[in-house]
């Protein structure tokens, strides 16, 4: 379980985050939606910690992760893994020289070990035969799939993933964000998603909290989204005209 | 001043929470050869002409029958290992493995590379910079003794081959006088230069952001930065070691 309290962030004197708690759960996919710049991503850079809040404090299980020390940090981010925007994929070497770093420097197990590991992760999120491929020369959704499988390849506790089906066509979105669903219950994970993909919120949003202009209004689960009388949610939920059309029709 | 500042912070960022020295020696020994192997051609090229140069050059400034024929090869030789080979190459250097190295770390922080070592509780300066510094100072010296050699020779075939001084007069002039010194004094510029490209280069390309434009500026300021940094440091090495060949 992740515990974000009272978070707040501004950049150059600009406020992007304001006062923005939520407790994501263990074994769930937690999501966190809202439009394009409102700070979706700079919470997760808090969350993680590649960004420092000015306030606030972020809780991995108990253990507050943003004022750890350098061992206690080191520690928990050993727990973690992380599908980048834009899979962040190592492109000097290959994919499976990619899926296996976290194992190269932060195991000790050996190199047929390490290798079995590898196949099974890039087995799991439907990729054989890449292993010599170079990131250059696999497709966008390949990308994200090997950034996966490098997110999960040391059993994290935690998992992090920015918009991991932007840019993807409508199918194969709904395979990663199942992907990410499954992997999250099958090892009991603390999955915590960013998205601004309406599909994705009703497949696998199993907490939501939405955030508007760097603040929370809202909080619940897929089901009860559509209810919300929230006008800013409602607003962003029922953008396109299909949305529209399926809440009236109930 | 606060670059300066940045720039200290981040040497200093470098010996922190490292990996085993088994991965560092792997990744020095990498990048010891991307750095000093893929340089060779480039500096074997550029020493060639700096004796070629260098040599006639002399021989026309020197053109008095009061200065015997060696004094030329003399001069060329203490021209080369004192301040040619180490700061010529240095230059070479920045142009290609500064500007490279900035443009690879500069790529690798725009596209997220340097956060996902981040996240994974991984020290990405010293798992990134380190082996790269490193490298550089355990392989520039070598450049500069290549250069050292290339050019001097070079300047031996241009004497044949333009026969401004005659071939034996040049093997006599640059065994004339010989300090051992002056080899000491280029390995200590060399290991200097080296640390100098390598540490500024990756400093620039490490704090890129924004885009892919912003990689070309940090690689083209790397070279700038680098390029000052080695004339100054010249400037300073000769200034405080000079007055000890002469003892
Ligand atoms: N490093 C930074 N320096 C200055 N401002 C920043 C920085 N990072 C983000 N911001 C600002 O914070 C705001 C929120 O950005 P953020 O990237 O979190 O948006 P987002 O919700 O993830 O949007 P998107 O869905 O488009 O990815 C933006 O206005 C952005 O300009
Ligand atoms: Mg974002």
């Amino acid at each position: 379980m992740i515990e974000a309290n009272n978070i707040s962030k501004s950049f150059d004197g600009k406020q992007v985050l304001f006062d923005v708690s939520a407790v994501f759960q263990k074994g769930k996919t937690n999501l966190i939606i809202g439009a394009s710049g409102t700070g979706k991503s700079v919470l997760l850079k808090c969350i993680v910690g590649l960004s420092h809040p000015d306030e606030g404090s972020v809780y991995f299980d108990k253990r507050d992760f943003t004022h750890a020390n350098k061992e206690l940090q080191t520690e928990v981010r050993r727990e973690m893994g992380m599908l980048f925007q834009g899979g962040a994929l190592f492109d000097s070497t290959n994919v499976e020289k990619n899926v296996m770093f976290p194992l190269d420097v932060l195991t000790k197990m050996r190199y047929e070990e390490k290798l079995e590991r590898v196949n099974f992760c890039l087995e799991r999120v439907g990729l054989e035969n890449v292993n010599k491929k170079m990131p250059s020369e696999i497709s966008g959704g390949m990308k994200k799939r090997v950034g996966i499988a490098r997110a999960i390849v040391n059993n994290p506790n935690y998992l992090f993933c920015d918009e991991p089906n932007s840019g993807l066509d409508p199918q194969t979105s709904i395979r990663i964000d199942n992907l990410i669903k499954d992997i999250t219950a099958e090892y009991n994970i603390t999955t915590v998603v960013v998205s601004h993909d309406m599909n994705s919120v009703l497949e696998i949003g199993e907490t939501v909290i939405f955030i508007y202009q760097g603040k929370k209004l809202w909080e619940g689960t897929r089901d009860d989204i559509a209810a919300s009388d929230v006008r800013e949610l409602n607003d962003f939920v029922f953008a396109s005209r299909v949305m529209k059309e399926l809440k009236d029709s109930r | 001043m606060k670059q300066l500042g940045k720039f200290v912070i981040f040497i200093g960022q470098l010996f922190v929470r490292r990996e085993s020295f088994r991965t560092y020696m792997k990744l020095v020994f990498d990048e010891a050869i991307k750095v000093g192997y893929n340089s060779i051609f480039i500096v074997v090229i550029v020493s060639v002409f700096m004796g070629a140069v260098t040599t006639v050059q002399t021989a026309y400034n020197l053109i008095s029958p009061l200065i015997a024929d060696p004094v030329i090869a003399l001069v060329v030789r203490d021209m080369t290992l004192i301040e040619l080979a180490p700061t010529i190459t240095a230059i070479v250097y920045a142009g290609k493995v500064g500007s490279n190295l900035a443009g690879e770390l500069g790529t690798m922080r725009i596209t997220e590379q340097i956060d996902a070592l981040e996240v994974m509780g991984i020290n990405a300066t010293s798992y990134l910079v380190l082996p790269k510094i490193v490298g550089s100072i355990l392989m520039f010296p070598l450049l500069v003794i290549i250069a050292a050699f290339v050019s001097i020779y070079g300047g031996y075939v241009t004497a044949l081959v333009t026969g401004v001084i005659s071939g034996t007069d040049y093997i006599i002039g640059i065994q004339m006088d010989f300090i051992p010194f002056q080899v000491i004094f280029a390995m200590i510029k060399a290991v200097t230069f080296g640390f100098i490209v390598a540490s500024i280069s990756a400093f620039k390309g490490f704090y890129t952001e924004g885009g892919a434009l912003e990689v070309g500026k940090s690689s083209t300021n790397a070279v700038t930065s680098s390029c000052i940094a080695i004339l100054a440091a010249d400037f300073l090495l000769a200034y405080l070691l000079a007055p000890l060949l002469t003892l």
